[in-house]
């Protein structure tokens, strides 16, 4: 075969396997814009006929979802935040800071990347029922308050940053907070950008502990609401994809936006095996 | 504590030892404590009912078909789902990262983008293009004259079905391993295998796969502990059904645990998984080393 004719058939492959890759988002997004029943019509309709935001206006006016989006965001937020102070102060110490027992105290946090979650549900479950923390968004938060694999991220990241530096800043006399924030922290802006781009996407998806631990529909993030709202109205396809819409956008436009971040996170984690 | 830099260090680690001692270590140890003991709903209402039962949460799973059937279904999903994500995988990763491919960065973005979507959204998506009647999937396969079988309703498609979803959700994150790993593999040996007379194929089979070796057992390790764990797919689209079909380990830790609050129970569960994926992980290390 020659090269021109193993280009096209190269290319033909990959652009059939990119339409067969979005047709489930392009279908999700283009059956949100439709009527009441119009995406279940004979033969079938793959873009609505008249566009409309009837389906959008019932789950914001009438379902409530923006409660949904507010409460992920809300979540989604706070463990980003959270994740990245704590986990680059550690992540620092483990690289940077000489002390006693850091090796081994390291090993045994990283026992944690093989151990299931599932493990630990339904004493965590407990512990926050004596907390008061179910029904709560800190009982969401507080279990993602900061990551193992974030620790390990920074950590990997802050071995490359010279020890000179860090030196340098203590005989000008800048106390170890203040090396901490002003010298360590804006040279690991990309690790820290990674990893914010990192635990927002999975606390924004995440589904098992917030449907566990948040019973009550008014604190609902966004997975837990769409996977309740299918239980009453499994009829309405419509409907369902808008609310699927308003679930993965945020997610995916985030990703477009820093994918380059994102990324870098996925081949830190790969290069550890 | 003299040293400023320890002290610096003890100050800084705190915020992480204490949160992941209190809410990641302890609930761990406590959850395989718990599966020795008869934690239901009277312990839910009065702590004084808890009793020490030893292994009777192991024996009676041991002894419960239902058990077999999770055990058997979540097997079902991750020995022919996991190779066939990885399969699917490198075959994108070859296509995106030959010579010839343009728009590298364009196709590897469209691959990658189901990974980040949200699981139940697209469970909830693909429950309506799995419809036997109105479903996309079933509209095309009676346009080609193909059988359009129940996909979610039938016991003999339900999990394949849901396998696909995993496979179509998951391949993009392998796919962006195998690339890396494609990239370490040195031009010259490619050449010395053209010179030797090889083929595309011989190519293949003689200088990427041995290559790749470290970032197959890496990509097995992390595909397997993931589609262990499967949840929200049969949460969302079946319920567990048609005939338990889809039930999973962790479905029936949640059920046992959550709905009908027999938490002993229900942490032998969890505690079997662990085991599960210990095991998982260890026999593809043993393979991955005898490479």
């Amino acid at each position: 075969m020659s090269r021109g004719w193993k280009s096209i058939v190269l290319h033909a492959v990959l652009i059939a396997g990119g339409l067969l890759t979005l047709f489930p988002l392009l279908w999700m997004v283009s059956a949100s814009f439709m009527s009441n029943g119009e995406s279940t019509t004979f033969p079938p309709h793959l873009v609505p006929h008249a566009a409309t935001l009837a389906q959008y206006k019932a789950l914001f006016l009438r379902l409530n979802l923006g409660r949904a989006f507010l409460s992920s965001a809300i979540v989604a937020i706070t463990v980003t935040l959270s994740s990245v102070l704590f986990g680059s102060m550690a992540g620092y110490a483990f690289a940077k800071l000489r002390f006693g027992g850091r090796e081994r105290i390291f090993g045994i946090l990283l026992i944690a990347i093989i151990v299931p979650p599932q493990v630990g549900m339904l004493p965590l479950f407990l512990l926050m029922k004596t907390l008061h923390l179910v029904n709560t968004y800190w009982g969401v938060i507080i279990p993602s308050m900061v990551t193992v694999f974030g620790i390990f991220l920074i950590r990997q990241f802050m071995l490359s940053v010279p020890q000179e530096l860090l030196e340098a800043a203590r005989i000008d006399g800048a106390g170890e907070f203040r090396i901490y924030w002003s010298v360590v922290m804006p040279l690991a802006r990309p690790i820290l950008a990674t990893l914010a781009t990192f635990m927002f996407m999975s606390t924004w998806n995440d589904f098992m502990w917030p449907l566990i631990i948040l019973s009550n529909q008014s604190h609902h993030t966004l997975p837990v609401a769409l996977a309740n709202l299918l239980g009453e109205h499994v009829l309405d396809v419509e409907l369902m994809m808008s609310g699927s819409v308003v679930t993965v956008l945020p997610v995916l436009i985030l990703f477009l936006v820093l994918q380059r971040y994102y990324i870098a996170g996925l081949m830190v984690g790969s290069v550890k095996g | 504590m003299k040293n400023p830099e320890s002290r610096a260090a003890f100050l800084f680690l705190t915020p992480a030892i204490v949160l992941l001692s209190i809410f990641f270590f302890a609930p761990v140890i406590a959850g395989f404590a718990l599966s020795v003991t008869d934690f239901d709903l009277y312990t839910l209402g009065d702590v004084h009912n808890l009793r020490f039962v030893a292994l009777r949460n192991y024996r009676e799973l041991i002894g419960n078909p239902i058990f077999w059937t999770a055990f058997g279904n979540t097997m079902y999903f991750a020995l022919v789902g996991g190779p066939l994500t990885v399969a699917v995988s490198l075959f994108a990763a070859l296509l995106v990262n030959n010579k010839l491919t343009r728009w590298k960065a364009l196709f590897r973005t469209v691959y990658f983008a189901p990974v980040v979507t949200t699981l139940v959204a697209v469970s909830v998506v693909f429950k309506y293009l799995y419809h036997p009647r109105f479903g996309i999937i079933n509209l095309a396969l009676g346009a080609l004259h193909l059988p359009q079988p129940d996909w979610l309703g039938d016991p003999h498609f339900a999990m394949p079905a849901i396998i696909l979803l995993a496979v179509w959700k998951g391949f993009g994150y392998t796919m962006i391993i195998f690339i890396a790993g494609l990239q370490t593999i040195p031009e010259e040996l490619y050449e010395a295998a053209r010179l030797d007379g090889a083929g595309a194929w011989g190519q293949f089979r003689h200088v990427t796969l041995p290559m790749l070796g470290p970032t197959f057992l890496f990509v097995g390790v992390v595909v397997a502990i993931g589609q262990l764990q499967i949840f929200a797919e049969p949460y969302v689209m079946t319920g567990g059904g048609p005939l338990n079909k889809t039930l999973t380990i962790v479905m029936m830790m949640y059920q046992q645990g959550f709905k009908f609050w027999r938490m002993g129970y229900a942490a032998a569960v969890a505690f079997i998984l662990f085991l599960v994926i210990g095991a998982a992980t260890l026999v593809q290390m043993r393979l991955g080393e005898k490479r």
